[in-house]
């Protein structure tokens, strides 16, 4: 009768370490830049290679920095929900616009709208590396006193923003000691 | 042989291939086991010296050289804490880029370069390959002031 | 428009494959006919929608509508139009969506066929299939949808990924889905029997056209996969035992062993519980492979989707199907024990040592698959079962498997004892030994021992695989599909192994520096490199080279390999140059730019490559002579089956 039970005994204890194989979570990849500072950088702008833009430029104020670049769907997908959260003016969004071309993304913001207060041209995507970006879209909450707070890889959706962002804004704000 | 001591005869003989093929199989499983380790681990010296292991982390910019017209490269990997030479003599992958991450396959030289048999990177250029991400995930600290990467 | 019609249909689709279940199973269940009638209109039913719903997902691709997300993801307006319908499946959501229209086609199908089959049994059948159904279809509506929209539209798409695009791999997921699929059939007809609590000789003759069907698409689909892997991915090899190639493989080897057993059940009403539990297996094995290869539990070089909510979806799915089954069976199999004895040297004693060394090697595979992810799971360290593990460890179930062959094909049922053909076996084996030196040591030099057991192996198969056909022919007996149809099978697993050893032992490979107008030798041929230049493609922008190989100044062959770059992924291609030949390959991949003018060449000589190909379809082929045997198309009447349903029993 054993002989029997044998196989779905085995089956179970397959089922199990799929489930623990599963069970590790692949989706939140913590960046190693949460609660340290947020690496400081200088690029030129999008809409003007002649200027220059710095993170440093909000030193004291908190800012979400979002990395965006024309050729990434997960971007578009996650565009309208950025154009809501910028509407309703919580926090500054600053673009980084990675691994671009500086026409295709200006045709972009054309054509979509812009979110961005600014939006930084990183082409060579050498900042995003300093991020330790995976790969774009990726957000991140940087407090008034210049720490990275939060990241969320994968598309920005409102719920998630309201729910995992915003009730990190009033800390954000106030600068964590 | 009666029907009985036959039948017993080849249940022990297929008990002892059995095992047999059991014994080779831990013995090679054993030997072709690849440990993988992040640079920060091959800097702490976990890492073995006399044998084939996997290493895996970032390709910083400006890491990658060649002598014109030489199929050696030599290039970095880096966990952000620590950082890797690495040396391979080949047909790098075509995604192989700096600003990637990439994962070696290879065994330490005794001048601290690893000697790369194999470089793997992904056909995909949102991928990180899940070891490199784990361990960039355990390098909770910043990028070192004095590393090869870029601060602006 | 056409999105949210595909959309819709979808979930019309998934709405009759539970009436084509219920019915099904308690139609049969409660003995009420007109029940089975209606999940028999349902299968068609269920099959119109999917066809419906697959061919708005294809309409889609061709009209470039990005506003669609997955199409936006896999296709491009520069993408030319062929590929755009291999994009359909060129991702996770599509070629789910293809996985239900062949579950979908299988079932039609099974009712399509069934006319020898009591209504009851196929009744059952289609309940389980449309079970099976139910859990894809809702797989598909709740975590990858195809036909969601993307908005705002995105202006161009992201393209299909470069390694796609290719004629070999477009073919190659519908192969191997239908293979995969088709293990359902073996499944359901295995549920239904634990179900009706009957399982006799009849029941192995209807599943066995089913194995055999499904098992002849897995091997072209693994073939086509491992043709592609060798030139598309551009290094020349063959087979990396990458997880996802192994998930295809599981499958497949149970699948034979399968197949083996079956035809012990039909003949002699043997191994029935064994027969069961492969079926279950089988299928199990194709659940599992798309659990490996969707969820990203295990990560390898070309594992597209990852994605936990999927893979739970899947676990959940495998749990209960796999589960279920597994309990029905340690409930009923205890019911399917057969008394009739056979001698130890016997051709079910063949058998059943191929059903176990098949079996092993599985497990060999397994062992090597999962284990990184078991030490992961309990965060051990971090390993990865190198090649050398399977490539030894997957012989040593296999040599013997391989020399049994010869003898086993020969063998009576009951009780063996080889005085007819003892003569012309050892004659063969000693023929095979002289070739196999005369190939090894003579033409290619000497490399190792197992190289020349190798080829004795397969040149002893080859050649006993002749035998039987050759006799009966001469003597005017009569030859049945079936039997024309072993001897082929096996005799292209004979030109497999014979491909397969020949290149693992002398196959020559080197990386090396090249300029234009530099001349190179390697494995006895030159190789100039007479030009490098740029080509465009539709979709990419390439450097080609060409590449002269010569021998002994003699002109053999003039190879372009490229280097594309596709526009929109922006990724590195590499398309290797290579000069087939049906006893050699001469492959060159071009590397990356050395600088002053130099380039590096990845150069390769490849002796009987084909035949690992060659061997797969030929093995496929003897698939599809045995199906076509008679007494799979006669009717049985009610009386005939269970007059050789006894038959069987007392036999």
């Amino acid at each position: 009768m054993l002989k029997y039970l044998l196989p779905v005994g085995l089956f179970a204890v397959l089922v199990g370490f799929l489930y623990f194989g599963l069970g590790r979570d692949k989706e939140t990849l913590p960046s190693p830049l949460i609660g340290k500072a947020a690496p400081v950088f200088e690029l030129t702008r999008l809409d003007d290679p002649g200027k220059t833009f710095s993170n440093s430029e909000f030193a004291g104020k908190p800012y979400v920095l979002n990395v965006w670049g024309s050729w990434c769907v997960g971007c578009r997908q996650e565009h309208g929900a950025l154009l809501e959260i910028a509407r309703r003016g919580e926090v500054p969004i600053v673009g980084l616009n990675y691994n671009d071309e500086r026409q295709a993304a200006l045709n972009w913001l054309e054509q979509l709208g812009n979110p961005y207060v600014v939006s930084a041209f990183d082409g060579e995507g050498r900042v995003g590396i300093d991020w330790g970006v995976y790969g774009a879209p990726e957000t991140f909450l940087v407090d008034a006193n210049g720490k990275v707070i939060k990241k969320h890889v994968a598309p920005i959706t409102v719920e998630i923003w309201e729910q995992e962002f915003v009730p990190l804004l009033a800390q954000a704000k106030a600068g964590s000691p | 042989m009666t029907p009985r001591r036959r039948r017993m005869t080849l249940v022990a003989l297929i008990v002892l291939g059995v095992g047999a093929a059991t014994a080779f199989a831990l013995t090679a499983f054993q030997d072709n086991l690849l440990y993988f380790y992040s640079p920060s681990d091959v800097s702490a010296g976990k890492a073995p010296a006399d044998r084939v292991f996997r290493v895996g982390g970032m390709v910083p910019e400006g890491s990658f050289t060649r002598e014109p017209g030489s199929l050696e490269a030599h290039f970095v990997l880096t966990d952000y804490a620590h950082n890797v030479k690495v040396s391979y003599t080949g047909v790098l992958p075509d995604l192989f880029r700096e600003g990637q991450g990439v994962i070696a396959r290879g065994r330490m030289g005794a001048d601290g370069v690893f000697v790369a048999e194999e470089v793997l990177a992904k056909h995909d250029e949102n991928y990180m390959p899940p070891e490199v991400a784990d361990s960039l995930k355990k390098q909770h600290q910043k990028p070192p002031a004095d590393g090869p990467l870029p601060t602006t | 428009m056409a999105a949210e019609l595909g959309h819709f249909a979808l979930i019309l689709a998934f709405c009759l494959a539970l009436p084509q279940a219920f019915f099904g199973l308690m139609g049969a269940h409660w003995r009420r006919p007109h029940w089975i009638a209606l999940a028999n209109r349902a299968v068609a039913g269920q099959w119109v929608f999917t066809l419906f719903s697959f061919a708005c997902l294809s309409y889609v691709f061709y009209q470039n509508d990005f506003s669609v997300l997955y199409v936006a993801q896999n296709s491009n307006s520069e993408l030319p139009t062929f590929y755009r319908f291999a994009a359909v499946w060129g991702a996770h959501e599509g070629s789910l969506l293809l996985w239900l229209l062949v579950q979908a086609t299988w079932a039609l199908g099974v009712a399509a066929f069934s006319g020898n089959m009591p209504q009851q049994m196929t009744s059952r059948v289609l309940g389980v299939l449309g079970l099976i159904s139910a859990g894809f279809a809702l797989f598909i509506l709740m975590t990858s949808n195809p036909f969601l929209r993307l908005w705002p539209a995105a202006p161009d798409g992201r393209d299909l990924n470069p390694l796609l695009q290719d004629p070999a791999l477009a073919i190659h997921p519908p192969m191997l889905y239908i293979g995969y699929v088709g293990f359902s059939v073996p499944f359901a007809f295995a549920v239904a029997a634990m179900l009706e609590g009957k399982l006799d000789s009849l029941w192995a003759r209807w599943v066995r056209p089913w194995a055999t069907v499904a098992w002849m698409f897995l091997t072209c689909g693994i073939a086509l996969g491992s043709w592609w892997a060798y030139y598309e991915l551009g290094w020349g090899g063959w087979w990396f035992w990458d997880p996802v190639e192994n998930a295809s493989f599981m499958p497949w080897l149970i699948g034979t062993a399968l197949i083996h057993s079956l035809a012990v059940t039909e003949k002699r009403g043997l191994f029935k519980s064994w027969t069961l539990l492969l079926s279950i297996t089988a299928f199990s094995l194709s659940l599992l492979g798309t659990f490996l290869v969707r969820s990203g539990v295990i990560e390898s070089v070309h594992a597209f989707a990852s994605d936990p909510g999927r893979g739970l979806f899947i676990l959940s799915f495998l749990g209960v199907c796999v589960g279920g089954a597994l309990a029905l069976y340690a409930w009923r199999a205890p019911l399917f024990r057969s008394n009739a004895g056979f001698a130890a040297v016997s051709r079910e004693s063949f058998l059943l040592f191929n059903n176990m060394l098949l079996v092993g090697a599985t497990i060999v595979i397994l062992l090597g698959t999962t284990y990184p992810m078991f030490m992961d799971a309990f965060g051990l360290d971090k390993v990865s079962v190198g090649p050398p593990y399977f490539e030894a460890m997957f012989l040593v179930p296999m040599l013997p498997m391989v020399f049994l062959l010869a003898p086993g094909m020969h063998a009576a049922w009951k009780k063996a004892s080889f005085d007819s053909t003892k003569k012309i076996l050892g004659l063969l084996l000693g023929v095979a030994i002289v070739l196999a030196l005369a190939v090894s040591v003579g033409a290619y030099g000497w490399n190792s021992v197992m190289t020349v057991v190798g080829l004795t192996a397969a040149f002893w198969v080859a050649g006993a695989a002749l035998v039987d056909p050759i006799s009966r022919w001469r003597n005017g007996h009569s030859l049945p599909a079936s039997i024309i149809g072993m001897s082929v099978a096996h005799f292209g697993l004979a030109l497999f192994i014979i491909g397969a050893t020949t290149v693992e032992s002398y196959k020559e490979e080197t990386d090396l520096s090249l300029k234009p107008g530099q001349t190179t030798e390697h494995a006895g041929f030159e190789f100039t490199m007479t030009k490098v230049e740029d080509v465009d493609g539709p979709n990419y922008q390439a450097v080609q080279s060409e590449v002269v190989i010569t021998r002994d100044g003699e002109q053999v062959a003039v190879v372009h390999p490229q280097k594309r770059v596709y526009r929109v992924q922006k990724n590195a291609m590499t398309e290797a140059g290579i000069d087939a030949h049906w006893n050699r390959d001469l492959f060159v991949a071009m590397g990356e730019p050395l600088g002053e003018d130099a380039w590096s060449l990845r150069l390769q000589y490849k002796p009987m490559v084909r035949f690992i190909w060659l061997g797969a379809a030929v093995m496929a082929l003897g698939g599809l002579i045995a199906i076509c045997d008679r007494r799979y198309r006669k009717r049985v009447t009610v009386d005939e089956g269970a007059a050789a349903a006894a038959g069987a029993k007392t036999a």
